[in-house]
């Protein structure tokens, strides 16, 4: 089997295609927690306990179709630096990093499917797609979950569902979320507005890297936070429903944006562009705002926007642990700013490099 | 607004829901500090499990002792473990600290009971029993609304369901204790 390092290195399909809604809407993903019935739960089961749990899910999550040709691995088999890449390309929960017994990710050759092992819970089913597409998201994941369902019994009761670690997740399980990148609303200051609102109807909103992590380059993820009580229909519904009502908000903000000041949100644009293509020194946060504004800049229709896909590359390309991998080497941050600069350039196809990178 | 507790302006406020009954809190930020909330703000991290502990320690004062000391018979860790970190031991804790829970799930979902998928295994006795109390609980809403129409059509059709399986409905004797679950489900989207 290859190692999980090396294969997501080669592929990341599913960043590079552009899905319906795709210059507002970066990822769908959906994540179904579970846990195998008789088994204390991680925190409370034994070692032994957590590498049975693991190597039968991990055999049986290869033995489905979705993960055919796919790889597994615990996390004290990757370095550091593999670890901080799966964290980058948001394959893997920042808990799962770190130390403990038997965690592990088995992944699927185009990384759209993923099973989490003795994370918080035994099992969480990750399904990731580009764009907005929670129904093929919510597909897969159902998929993963009534193959492995045959072949391990799930903890479960009729009053409560799926058994959970933490009674926040109880019932369904699932929590769909949906990255949402939206200036408009930024720009014009509504975004506080919108966050309270979308609080009270029930769903959370996070910034770009999940839980407790701030908004950061316009992008906003909003998730179920119901998970007992509803059914699954209900929540996608209900998450889908949001989501196109804070897309008409981020318009309605956009329309009134041009009117007021078209030329200096151009500029801003165009700026920004100019900037990621001639630039020598480029920091991670400086260019995921760059980035934000390219992709702003492709919601207006402007012309010699670089495309979202490639943005979409960029954004996940430019990370620390991504540049370094690239690179082969461990880098200090002067070092990476210089690398991530160089390497834009050559993605956006600007032929001044001095060098190519490797 | 004013605080609950003194003369002072409310500034933090929550809703809790206290058998079956949704109660807003507001108390000023001394007041709160008093009572263990202040933590939670200055941190800036109430997160859920916070929530778990201030509940604990501050909803149930009178009970903490006792509550806290319930203990799981299947993995063994006691109720004020889970309220330290958040996470139960094992599936048989949901069953060990029911009457805590309830209250936490009311909070965190506005519900108490599951209404999605199955696992294909599950047998046909535990579905049957996760059917009925549905059906219950739509009856209890319909009778609460005072739609009696729709009620006699609930009632017929748990009857009908008792009688194809006795025994299971037996199992389910203690479906009229989740009344109170149903109008906290209504409550359960401001909470």
């Amino acid at each position: 089997m290859i190692p999980i390092g090396e294969m997501v290195a080669r592929t990341g399909a599913w960043l590079k295609t552009d899905g319906p809604h795709a210059d507002r809407i970066l990822s769908t993903r959906v994540r179904l927690a579970r846990n195998l019935a008789g088994t204390p739960f991680v925190g409370r089961a034994v070692d032994e306990d957590l590498l049975r749990v693991y190597r039968t899910v991990a055999a049986a999550a290869l033995a489905t179709e979705p993960f055919r040709g796919g790889a597994a691995q615990t996390m004290n088999e990757l370095s550091l630096l593999d670890r901080q890449f799966l964290l980058e390309r948001h394959l893997v929960s920042h808990d799962l990093t770190g130390d403990g017994v038997a965690r592990g990710l088995v992944l699927a050759v185009d990384e759209r499917a993923s099973v989490l092992v003795n994370d918080e819970d035994h099992v969480r089913i990750q399904s990731l797609e580009a764009g907005f597409r929670l129904e093929e998201s919510w597909a897969r994941a159902q998929g993963v979950d009534a193959a492995l369902e045959e072949a391990l019994p799930f903890a479960w009761s009729g009053d409560l569902g799926y058994l959970t670690a933490c009674p926040t997740n109880v019932g369904t399980g699932l929590r769909a979320s949906v990255l949402l990148h939206l200036p408009a609303l930024v720009l014009t200051q509504r975004m506080k507005q919108i966050l309270v609102g979308v609080t009270q109807v029930g769903l959370t909103v996070r910034g770009y890297h999940g839980e407790g992590t701030e908004v950061m380059g316009n992008f906003l993820q909003l998730s179920n936070q119901v998970t007992l009580g509803q059914d699954e229909e209900e929540i996608l519904t209900k998450l889908t429903r949001v989501v196109r009502q804070v897309l008409d908000w981020e318009e309605k903000a956009q329309d009134q944006l041009l009117r007021q000041a078209r030329w200096q949100v151009e500029d801003k644009i165009m700026r920004a562009v100019g900037v990621l293509r001639s630039c020598r020194l480029l920091s991670s946060q400086e260019a995921i705002g760059l980035l934000s504004a390219s992709r702003f800049g492709n919601t207006l229709g402007m012309r010699n926007m670089p495309e979202i896909a490639v943005l979409n590359e960029l954004l996940i390309r430019c990370q620390p642990a991504h540049l370094q991998r690239a690179a082969g080497r461990d880098m200090s941050s002067e070092e990476r700013n210089e690398y991530r600069a160089r390497l834009v350039r050559e993605i956006l196809g600007v032929d001044d490099a001095p060098e190519p990178t490797r | 607004m004013k605080c609950l507790n003194c003369d002072a302006e409310a500034t933090i406020f929550f809703k809790e829901v206290v058998d079956g009954q949704l109660r807003e809190v507001r108390l000023c930020e001394a007041c709160a500090a008093e009572k263990g909330f202040h933590l939670a703000v200055e941190q800036n991290k109430l997160t859920i499990a916070n929530q778990f502990i201030w509940m604990a320690e501050n909803l149930y004062p009178e009970s903490e002792a006792k509550v806290g000391a319930v203990q799981c018979p299947s993995c063994g860790i006691r109720y004020s473990q889970f309220a330290r970190t958040g996470r139960l031991g094992c599936a048989d804790c949901y069953g060990a600290f029911e009457a805590q829970l309830k209250q936490i799930l009311r909070r965190v979902h506005g519900a108490t009971r599951h209404h999605g998928r199955a696992p294909r295994g599950a047998d046909a006795s535990t579905l049957r029993q996760r059917d009925l109390g549905r059906l219950r609980e739509e009856l209890n809403r319909a009778v609460d609304r005072e739609e009696f129409e729709l009620a006699a059509q609930l009632r017929d059709r748990i009857r009908r369901m008792e009688e194809e399986a006795p025994a299971a409905a037996e199992e389910t004797g203690n479906a009229g204790g989740d009344r109170d679950a149903g109008s906290a489900c209504d409550a359960g989207g401001t909470s």
